[in-house]
């Protein structure tokens, strides 16, 4: 069983100053599954998202406690490699933020830190990446054009297929689809129930019907606690806390 | 209700008055410059005035080539030394240094940009002269690459600041979408921040630029002033600039000299022209519609 969980998180803290944003969490995220985070703003899921690939490492004074095991070897170890760990661990942001450079050069952006130079190599993975994320029968026509003058769901699904150029094994979402309209966000959500047969997927969303219809299994957050993680369906079917029931049938707050 | 309307209304037509005047001071110095300069071409021609390689007023002979040349070679000296210098130091502050050390820097910078410009002419007549001669064992230390340097410094505030302000305002979320993607801070100052900021950067150095080809008191104290051709950054020489400052003096008003002069004037007030263009249509340009 253990060898299915691609990440595990034990007794969690997180503290900015000295305000604590997650409190004691542990969960398990099993592979080649999409796991969902969802709760009120300010609950802490993007917090929670970012520490597995230590994005928050770069914000100044924040604290953590507890461990991430990604494979089974704790991330916030001190012989780990934050690079290299980001490299692993993809992450696709709220607001789609593509580079001001060609569309090309957004998805050849991290075979090239990574040092591929060869040309028909970087063609060739730009070409698949854009295929995988749909995006290729778009913008094959383009790819010397500016990656500004897509449209917001063209930009969220380059900014996917730029992430996953660099072959990650994980892949996070911070609510990639609330800059988007519906035909977009049904796009991006295809391209995830796609993505996870490759990839363990997490994302964080406002939208219940969005966690209900993409995710395996859903963790719900209120002020930094996990208070129910489990499977996706008997989370909203069969909530065992009131807390998250009330949460999800909309009678929160 | 009607008061606050006449204040405003008055308060409106005083800066109307005031931003038209600034326009007819500009229509008027620009009429009078070339009124005065284009008297010359009766007399010489475009091609003898921009090419030919003597002064002489005593002659009537004006060729101004070796004023152009001086102020080219300076300019792009001052360039080659304060850009790259520039743009690290804004990269410095902005992504890597500690915040009192920003704050420390900030205002040391902007009284830089403050300091009248005789006094870094007298400060190079003292110092960067005489640092120059011994090593390069000239017999006068007075030379383009004098001023070049310290031109250098003198518009470093403008190309540091401007450059500052637009690496500043990349987004956060270009940062961060390198980081995720497994990038080191080098590559990603290097490669995004840095491209994404590029037209606020050249802007600035255009900026700097244009203020460079402009200066006059600080170059003609160390350039040696000499009225001929010069070949490297080692020679001597006199720009556009320090040539009318030398000579307006003697000049009679209304001669051809006089003329020449003001002929002089004309070329870098259309360079700082094109330039102030470039600039603000770099600024303004949008850079995506997503900000
Ligand atoms: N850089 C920061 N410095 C200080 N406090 C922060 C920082 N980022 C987030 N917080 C605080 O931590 C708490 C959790 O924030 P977080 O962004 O993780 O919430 P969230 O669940 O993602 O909310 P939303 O749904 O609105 O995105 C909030 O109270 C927030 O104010
Ligand atoms: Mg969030």
């Amino acid at each position: 069983m253990d060898k299915e969980n691609k990440i595990e998180v034990r007794n969690l803290n997180l503290w900015y100053g000295d305000k604590q944003a997650l409190k004691n969490n542990s969960i398990k995220i099993r592979k080649n599954h999409v796991t969902a985070i969802i709760g009120p703003s300010g609950c802490g899921k993007s917090t929670f998202i970012r520490c597995l690939n230590r994005m928050n490492d770069l914000v100044e004074g924040v604290k953590i406690t507890g461990e991430v095991s990604i494979n089974n070897k704790n991330i916030y170890d001190k012989d780990v490699d934050v690079v290299s760990l980001r490299r692993r661990v993809g992450m696709v942001f709220q607001k789609p933020n593509p580079f001001p450079m060609t569309i090309f050069d957004n998805v050849a952006y991290g075979p090239r830190i990574h040092g591929i130079k060869d040309k028909k190599k970087l063609q060739e993975i730009v070409e698949k990446s854009l295929k995988d994320t749909t995006l290729w029968n778009e913008v094959s026509d383009r790819l010397d054009k500016s990656a500004l003058d897509l449209s917001g769901g063209q930009m969220q699904r380059l900014c996917i297929a730029r992430t996953i150029a660099v072959k990650p094994d994980v892949l996070l979402f911070d609510e990639p689809c609330s800059a988007l309209d519906p035909v977009a966000t049904g796009k991006i959500e295809d391209l995830i129930q796609e993505l996870k047969k490759e990839y363990t997927i997490v994302i964080v969303t406002h939208n219940m019907q969005q966690a209900a219809r993409v995710s395996d299994y859903t963790g719900y957050f209120l002020l930094g606690e996990l208070i129910e993680f489990g499977k996706t369906k008997q989370l909203f079917e069969n909530p065992k806390e009131k807390s998250t029931e009330d949460y999800i049938t909309g009678r929160f707050g | 209700m009607g008061k606050r309307l006449n204040l405003e209304n008055t308060i409106r037509g005083i800066l109307l008055l005031f931003s038209t005047a600034a326009l007819v001071i500009l229509a008027i110095i620009v009429v009078f410059l070339f009124k005065e300069g284009l008297m010359l071409f009766q007399h010489t021609s475009v091609t003898d005035f921009l090419f030919g390689h003597k002064w002489i007023p005593a002659e009537n002979i004006y060729g101004a080539f070796p004023f152009i040349v001086s102020t080219i070679l300076v300019t792009l000296g001052a360039l080659l030394i304060s850009v790259p210098l520039g743009i690290s130091c804004a990269v410095f502050l902005v992504e890597i240094s500690p915040r009192w050390a920003r704050e420390l820097v900030r205002p040391a910078i902007e009284l830089l940009a403050g300091i009248p410009s005789i006094i870094y002419g007298v400060f190079a007549l003292i110092i960067v002269v005489d640092v120059l001669r011994v090593p390069f064992n000239l017999a006068t230390g007075e030379t383009i690459l004098a001023a070049s340097i310290i031109l250098a410094i003198m518009i470093l505030p403008i190309i540091i600041s401007i450059s500052q302000d637009s690496i500043d305002s990349v987004p956060r979320i270009y940062r961060e979408g390198s980081y995720a993607m497994g990038a080191t801070d080098w590559q990603t100052i290097s490669k995004v921040v840095v491209p994404s900021a590029r037209r606020g950067i050249i802007a600035g150095v255009i900026l700097g630029c244009g203020r460079a080809i402009g200066e006059t008191m600080a170059v003609v104290l160390v350039i040696g002033n000499v009225e001929k051709l010069p070949l490297s950054l080692l020679d001597s020489g006199e720009t556009l600039t320090s040539a009318i400052l030398l000579e307006m003096g003697e000049a009679v008003i209304g001669s051809l000299h006089y003329n020449a002069l003001f002929c002089l004037g004309i070329i870098p007030f259309l360079i700082v022209l094109v330039l102030s263009m470039l600039s603000s249509r770099l600024i303004t340009k949008r850079v995506s519609r997503f900000e």
